[in-house]
């Protein structure tokens, strides 16, 4: 399908979620639903004093360094254990605890013991992501071409020149998947976070249109907050993806 | 003094999943000598891939040694498989093992147009034909330069006149720099085309059956009387 056409499809197909939402707000007529002028207004006059723009920018600081700190850390392990037999058979069953380990009992923990902090809040988030990440790196180490290793092997490629031409790009699709599936849990994660422990950002403004029932400002919020996070995947992760996948026929 | 010098006391494959484990060489010695280009003719699983990998130093589990006749000798490998990376270009590929910078590039960009693909130089590997993958592969083992060259059934699923291209272009690369060549393949009359020692594999565990020197000129190489006649006294060991 032509970009243009496919562009239509999504106006369309928005356009009336909208118009489903803007029926159920008039037929429910209540303060607990509001329909979407009534949300954009909200999103309006939270512009306007600064807090929503103000808000937005606090998360996405710390939705930027928990996925910064957990895709690096979550690669690296990943691709140890996806790389070394032992290793994986000593700390795979780590990784799995982890995994299963719900993300609010992490939260929980971090805050308790570092305390209700930033460091707290962001390490708690990275601890999330990072099981999660490591497993798709493991898969695409595990996987990694035999015959080229040998190939850099007899050719006798430096470590890092090997590294850069012949392992990291094959890793991209599984980097790509973890960041893809990452960005959405950690700032998914971060809400959560403010939310609990911390007197700024999104998560934190959420937490006070709840306490005031206030629907309209908590949709403001989280409408213009997948906004961004949409335009980030659109504007950065996916052109990325184009460049790295750009080989394929 | 030999270019390079192979004595495998014993190689084993370990039993697998897969099946038992079986011995592969016993006992075996080959010396090759500078500049000779050996055709090692054999069946299908033998062993003769096992062999290239021990010599190139990717087997180490096995008793014996590999000797070279110089010191740390620059080897080039032409795999069954062309082996290139799918996510570089052609000159990428073709300058991988050269020093990075403009001179590498200088270079592989040179190899890229003896091999006749100076025009692909910016496509990636797999919009290539496979012959052209493979003459990318024969532009990257030259342009190192290499002392040995190991090559493994590279010309193996071409059609006829593709093979025959690109034995010609072999030889001609061979003629521009000299190397030592280790030829793998189960065709007999390639191997009579292009080597100047045939040795005739069997097994197991692996034997040399045959130790063959050829002295063809480039006129009797290229007559098939005189290739069906070596053929037939290669004898009936190997068919082929």
């Amino acid at each position: 399908m032509s970009t243009p056409k496919r562009l239509l499809l999504t106006a369309t197909s928005l356009l009336a979620l909208l118009l489903f939402w803007q029926i159920a707000a008039l037929w429910a007529d209540s303060r607990l639903l509001p329909g979407p002028p009534e949300v954009f207004e909200a999103m309006v006059r939270a512009t306007r004093t600064g807090v929503l723009p103000e808000s937005i920018a606090i998360t996405l600081a710390r939705v930027a360094a928990s996925f910064l700190i957990a895709m690096t850390l979550g690669s690296a392990i990943g691709i140890l254990l996806g790389r070394s037999v032992a290793l994986n058979e000593l700390f795979g069953p780590w990784v799995v605890v982890l995994l299963n380990l719900p993300a609010l009992v992490v939260i929980i923990l971090c805050y308790v013991w570092f305390g209700l902090t930033e460091v707290a809040a962001i390490t708690a988030v990275a601890i999330n992501k990072i099981p999660n990440v490591a497993v798709t790196m493991r898969e695409g180490a595990a996987a990694l071409s035999r015959d080229l290793d040998e190939m850099a092997q007899v050719y006798r490629l430096p470590r890092l020149r090997a590294l850069c031409h012949v392992t990291l790009p094959q890793l991209v699709p599984f980097f790509a998947a973890s960041a893809r599936s990452g960005l959405a849990l950690t700032w998914k994660i971060v809400l959560v976070v403010e939310l609990l422990g911390r007197s700024n950002g999104v998560g934190f403004e959420l937490q006070t249109a709840f306490q005031l029932f206030d629907v309209a400002g908590i949709l403001a919020y989280a409408l213009a907050f997948t906004a961004v996070v949409q335009l980030i995947e659109i504007g950065l992760l996916q052109p990325w993806e184009r460049r790295a996948n750009r080989w394929r026929r | 003094m030999s270019a390079v010098a192979i004595d495998i006391a014993e190689k084993r494959f370990r039993a697998t999943a897969g099946g038992p484990g079986r011995e592969v060489f016993r006992g075996f010695r080959l010396d090759v000598g500078a500049g000779e280009f050996v055709a090692l003719l054999g069946e299908s699983g033998l062993g003769k891939t096992t062999l290239l990998n021990i010599v190139a130093g990717l087997d180490r589990d096995y008793r014996g040694s590999v000797r070279f006749g110089t010191v740390s000798p620059r080897l080039g490998y032409a795999f069954q498989n062309p082996r290139l990376l799918p996510w570089r270009t052609v000159l990428e590929n073709v300058a991988l093992p050269l020093p990075p910078g403009e001179e590498g590039r200088r270079r592989a960009r040179a190899m890229l147009g003896e091999v006749g693909l100076a025009d692909l130089a910016d496509a990636y590997p797999e919009r290539l034909s496979l012959g052209q993958q493979r003459r990318v592969a024969l532009a990257r083992a030259f342009a190192i330069e290499p002392d040995v060259l190991l090559m493994d059934e590279p010309f193996v699923s071409l059609d006829e006149a593709g093979a025959a291209r690109l034995r010609d272009l072999l030889r001609r690369l061979l003629a521009g720099r000299p190397a030592t060549v280790l030829f793998v393949t189960h065709d007999r009359r390639e191997a009579v085309e292009l080597a100047n020692r045939i040795v005739v594999l069997e097994g197991a565990p692996v034997r040399i059956v045959r130790d063959l020197p050829l002295a063809l000129t480039s006129a009797e190489r290229a007559s098939s009387a005189r290739i069906d006649e070596v053929r037939r006294a290669l004898g009936a060991q190997a068919q082929g």
